[in-house]
C-alpha cells in the first residue's frame, strides 16, 4: 500500500494584485456588543474578549454599548484634530522624502487611531516603548513637529546628531523610548521599565508595541513569559495591520485564531479593538493602563486595523496586494470615522473640517519651513562629523579619540 | 586582611553595591532563591529582598532585555547569565540595543547594565559550558569588556562596572572561581586562601576599568594575558626560564594601550594567548595593536598561542586548553626569531 504523503503548508492571502480585495476571512462583529469586565476581572472570566472586536462607533457613526463615553465632546474634538495631523504630517514628510530632503519615511495613513488615542489614556511619567508607526503618541503628547521634522532631515537641530534614520525619535520627557529600528526587540524592554516600576513602588506604567509580523519574534514571547511571571504594570500593544511588507498576517499568525489569543495560554487579559474607531481605542487604552497602575499586571492589546500606505518609502504595495484593498477595509478610515461621529453630534460640520484640515496644514507647513531653514539630509545645516565619535560612552575611551584625530575631525 | 574565593569575592561586590544604592538590583536563572550555581549570588535575596535579587525564567533575551528597560528606567541591574555559552539568545539585545542605546538617542536613555557570565574551559564543561566569547563582545562599539583574573581584582572590577555608566560585559573565568590556575591540571588545586590576590578588603573600592597591571616583570619579552591565561603565562616563565614580562589586561575594552606599548617597547618581543578560538579573536586585535605601535622596536614577530578553531572538545580538553607547554613553545620560538 502506498504509504500517506506528507503535505507541507504555507499560508496564502486570500487575494493578490489583480483579485478582487475580500476580507470576507476578518469577521466583524456589532458595535457596542462587546461586555466590558471590570478591570480587577481575573483574566479567565473575559478569554471571549480575545478573539472578538471590542467596537465602540456603529455603522452610522454612533457610540454604543458599555465601552462607550470614555471621552468628552472636546477631547474627542482634539483627537480628531490630532488624527487630522498625523496625516498631514505625513503627507508632507512623504513629499519631502520623494524630493530627495531625507533619505526614508514611514507613514501612518489608516493607522492614526491608534498611537493618537492611545497616547490620551496615559499620564505624565508614563513610558511608551514604540515601533516606527507611533508616531501619533508624539503628536498627540504635544512634542514639537519641527523638532520630529528636525530629526527626520538630520539637520543641524536634530536632536539625535544626524546618528539614527529618520522617523526613530527619541524623548524621555515626553514618555517615548528610542526606536530600535530593529524588531520587537523593544517589547521586552517595556516589561523590563514596568518591573523597575513596581520594583521601586512606583505609580507610574510601561507600554509595549510590536506590529502583527513581529509577534513571531522570540522577544515577543520573552516579553509575555517576563510580563506573566512579575505581572509587571505593562500595557502590551499589537498593532494588526495585516501585513508586514509583503507578507500577509497570516505568516506570523499560523493556526492561532486572533494574535490577541496568544496571551491567553500566559493567563494575561487579552483584548482584540477595533484600531480604527478612535473611541474604541481609547476605551480599552484606558481600562488597561487602569488596570496596571491599580497593581492587576499586564494587558495585551490586538488592534485590528490595516496599513492603506506603503510600509515605508522604500516599499511599493501593488507589487503583492491588490490596489484597492484599502478601499475595502471593513473597519473604514478612522479619520472619517471620528468626523461622521462628531457631526452627528453636531460638533462639527463639512465646512469646519475643511476649515481644519486648511489649519493643520499650515501648522505642518509652518514647522516644515522653519525644520528645513536648518538644513535638510543634503543641504544646509548638518551635525558635525565630531558627533559621529561622541556618545558612544558617557566617556570618550582613548580608542576612540585616536580615531577621531585619524579623522581630522 | 580576609581571604576570599573568586566566588566570594564577586559576592561582596554586589552585596557592597545593593548596600549602598538602592537601584541595584540582580537576578538570573537561579540567581534568587537558590544563589546561583557557582553561589556568586549567595544570600543576596535574604539580605536585600525578593524585589532586588530574584529568579528569571530561562530566556536569556528576557533577561538582558528586561535589564535594558529597568536601566531605562533608572536601575542599575547586575545580571547574570548563567554560562557565556548560554548568552546568545540575548545577543540581539547587547549588541542591537544595550550597546548603542546612548548613542542612537544622544544620551536621552541609557543603558547601565552590568552582564556577568562564568566564561572558559578546564572544568570538562564541553563545548556548552568552556567557551570564551569575548571577541564577540570586544568586536561591538558601545560595550566595555571586562575580564577579571583574582578576587581582590574581580570585587573591585564588579563595582566598578555596576558604577559605570555604561553597559559591561563581565567576563569571570570559572576555573579560577576557587584558586589560579596555571594549566597544570594534574597537580593539586592552589586555593585562594593560599593566594595573595585572595586577600580582598571589605566594604567598598574599586579597580578602575582600562587600567591594565604587570603580574610578572620581565625583560626578554611581553605577553598579554587575561584571566586563566595570566597563570598559564606565570608558570611558562619560570618553566621556559624566559624573563617574560606578563601583562594581565583586565578590561579589554577600553584597552590600556600604554603600559601594553611601554612593555613591549622594553623587551622588543610580544607573544599573545588566549584560550578562546584563533580566528577572529582578541589576539588579532592585540597583534596588530602591537605592530603599529612598536614595529620598529620589535625583534621577532609577534606570535599569538590561542585555542583552536574547532569547538570546545570534552574528553580532550587538556589537548585544547592552551597551557604552559604550548605557550612555553611559543616563547621560545620568539625568542629564537
Amino acid at each position: 500500500m502506498e504509504p500517506s504523503r506528507l503535505k507541507f503548508h504555507v499560508p496564502e492571502p486570500e487575494v493578490r494584485p489583480g483579485g478582487t480585495p475580500d476580507f470576507s476571512n476578518v469577521p466583524i462583529p456589532k458595535a457596542g456588543i462587546a461586555p466590558r469586565p471590570p478591570v480587577d476581572t481575573k483574566p479567565e472570566d473575559m478569554r471571549e474578549l480575545a478573539y472578538g472586536i471590542i467596537r465602540v462607533l456603529d455603522d452610522d457613526g454612533n457610540p454604543v454599548g458599555p465601552w462607550a463615553g470614555s471621552l468628552s465632546d472636546e477631547e474627542l474634538a482634539e483627537g480628531l484634530r490630532h488624527m487630522m495631523t498625523l496625516r498631514a504630517f505625513d503627507a508632507r514628510m512623504q513629499m519631502a522624502q520623494r524630493q530627495g530632503k531625507t533619505s526614508f519615511y514611514m507613514q501612518h495613513l489608516g493607522e492614526e487611531a491608534v498611537s493618537t488615542a492611545f497616547r490620551k489614556a496615559l499620564e505624565p511619567g508614563d513610558m511608551n516603548f514604540p515601533t516606527y508607526r507611533q508616531a501619533g503618541l508624539l503628536i498627540a503628547g504635544g512634542y514639537p513637529m519641527v523638532t520630529m521634522m528636525n530629526q527626520i532631515y538630520s539637520n543641524e537641530l536634530d536632536p539625535l546628531k544626524g546618528r539614527q534614520l529618520p522617523v526613530m525619535y527619541a524623548s524621555k520627557e515626553y514618555g517615548f523610548f528610542s526606536i530600535s529600528g530593529n524588531l520587537a526587540t523593544q517589547y521586552i524592554q517595556a516589561v523590563g521599565w514596568a518591573m523597575a516600576s513596581a520594583i521601586k513602588g512606583d505609580t507610574r506604567i510601561a507600554a509595549g508595541w510590536i506590529g502583527d509580523g513581529s509577534t513571531a519574534e522570540s522577544d515577543f514571547h520573552s516579553a509575555m513569559v517576563f510580563a506573566s511571571t512579575y505581572r509587571a504594570p505593562v500595557v502590551l500593544n499589537i498593532v494588526n495591520n495585516q501585513w508586514a511588507i509583503s507578507t500577509f498576517q497570516g505568516i506570523a499568525r499560523g493556526g492561532a485564531a486572533t494574535f490577541a489569543a496568544r496571551g491567553l495560554g500566559f493567563n494575561i487579559p487579552s483584548l482584540r479593538v477595533d484600531g480604527n474607531d478612535y473611541l474604541a481605542v481609547h476605551a480599552v487604552a484606558k481600562w488597561a493602563i487602569e488596570r496596571a497602575r491599580k497593581n492587576f499586571g499586564p494587558t495585551l492589546i490586538e488592534y485590528v486595523t490595516y496599513r492603506a500606505g506603503a510600509h515605508s518609502t522604500s516599499d511599493d504595495p501593488s507589487a503583492y496586494r491588490p490596489k484597492t484593498e484599502a478601499v475595502a477595509w471593513p473597519l473604514g478610515d478612522p479619520v472619517m470615522r471620528l468626523k461622521e461621529h462628531l457631526i452627528n453630534k453636531g460638533l462639527w460640520s463639512e465646512e469646519r473640517h475643511k476649515q481644519a484640515e486648511a489649519e493643520v496644514l499650515s501648522g505642518v507647513l509652518a514647522a516644515q519651513k522653519e525644520a528645513e531653514s536648518h538644513g535638510t539630509l543634503h543641504a544646509g545645516g548638518k551635525p558635525s562629523v565630531r558627533d559621529v565619535f561622541e556618545g558612544v560612552y558617557a566617556e570618550m575611551p582613548p580608542h576612540l579619540r585616536r580615531q577621531r584625530q585619524q579623522a581630522g575631525v | 586582611m580576609p581571604r576570599l574565593t573568586m566566588i566570594e569575592a564577586i559576592r561582596s561586590a554586589m552585596d557592597v553595591a545593593m548596600g549602598r544604592d538602592d537601584d541595584v538590583v540582580v537576578f538570573g536563572e537561579d540567581v534568587g532563591y537558590f544563589g546561583g550555581v557557582f553561589r556568586c549570588t549567595a544570600g543576596l535575596q535574604q539580605k536585600y529582598g525578593k524585589s532586588r535579587c530574584f529568579d528569571a525564567p530561562i530566556n536569556e533575551s528576557g533577561i538582558v532585555g528586561a535589564a535594558i528597560g529597568m536601566a531605562a528606567y533608572g536601575l542599575k541591574p547586575c545580571i547574570e547569565i548563567q554560562f557565556a555559552d548560554y548568552v546568545y539568545p540575548g545577543y540581539d539585545q547587547i549588541v542591537s540595543e544595550a550597546a548603542r542605546i546612548r548613542y542612537r538617542s544622544n544620551g536621552e536613555f541609557t543603558c547601565p547594565i552590568v552582564v556577568r557570565m562564568p566564561t572558559g574551559g578546564g572544568i570538562f564543561g564541553g563545548q556548552t559550558h568552556s567557551q570564551s566569547p569575548e571577541a564577540l563582545f570586544t568586536h561591538v562599539s558601545g560595550l566595555k569588556t571586562v575580564v577579571c583574573s583574582n578576587p581582590y581584582d574581580a570585587k573591585g572590577l564588579l563595582i566598578a562596572a555596576i558604577e559605570d555608566p555604561d553597559p559591561v560585559i563581565f567576563l569571570e573565568p570559572k576555573r579560577l572561581y576557587n584558586g589560579p590556575f596555571d594549566g597544570h591540571h594534574d597537580r593539586p588545586v592552589t586555593p585562594w586562601s593560599k593566594h595573595e590576590l585572595g586577600e580582598v578588603p571589605d566594604g567598598h573600592y574599586t579597580v578602575p576599568l582600562g587600567k591594565a597591571v604587570i603580574r610578572r616583570p620581565g625583560n626578554d619579552m611581553t605577553i598579554l594575558a587575561y584571566g586563566t591565561m595570566v597563570y598559564v603565562a606565570q608558570a611558562a616563565a619560570e618553566e621556559t626560564g624566559i624573563d617574560a614580562e606578563v601583562i594581565d589586561l583586565r578590561t579589554l575594552v577600553p584597552l590600556d594601550l600604554e603600559t601594553i606599548t611601554a612593555s613591549v617597547k622594553k623587551t622588543g618581543r610580544c607573544v599573545v594567548v588566549h584560550e578562546a578560538t584563533q580566528t577572529g579573536g582578541f589576539a588579532g586585535e592585540l597583534v596588530t595593536l602591537v605592530q603599529e605601535a612598536c614595529f620598529f622596536h620589535l625583534e621577532a614577530p609577534v606570535a599569538r598561542v590561542t585555542g583552536y578553531d574547532t569547538p570546545y572538545p570534552h574528553a580532550q580538553e587538556w589537548s585544547y586548553f592552551p597551557g604552559p607547554a604550548r605557550l612555553g613553545r611559543a616563547m621560545r620560538e620568539t625568542m629564537e626569531a
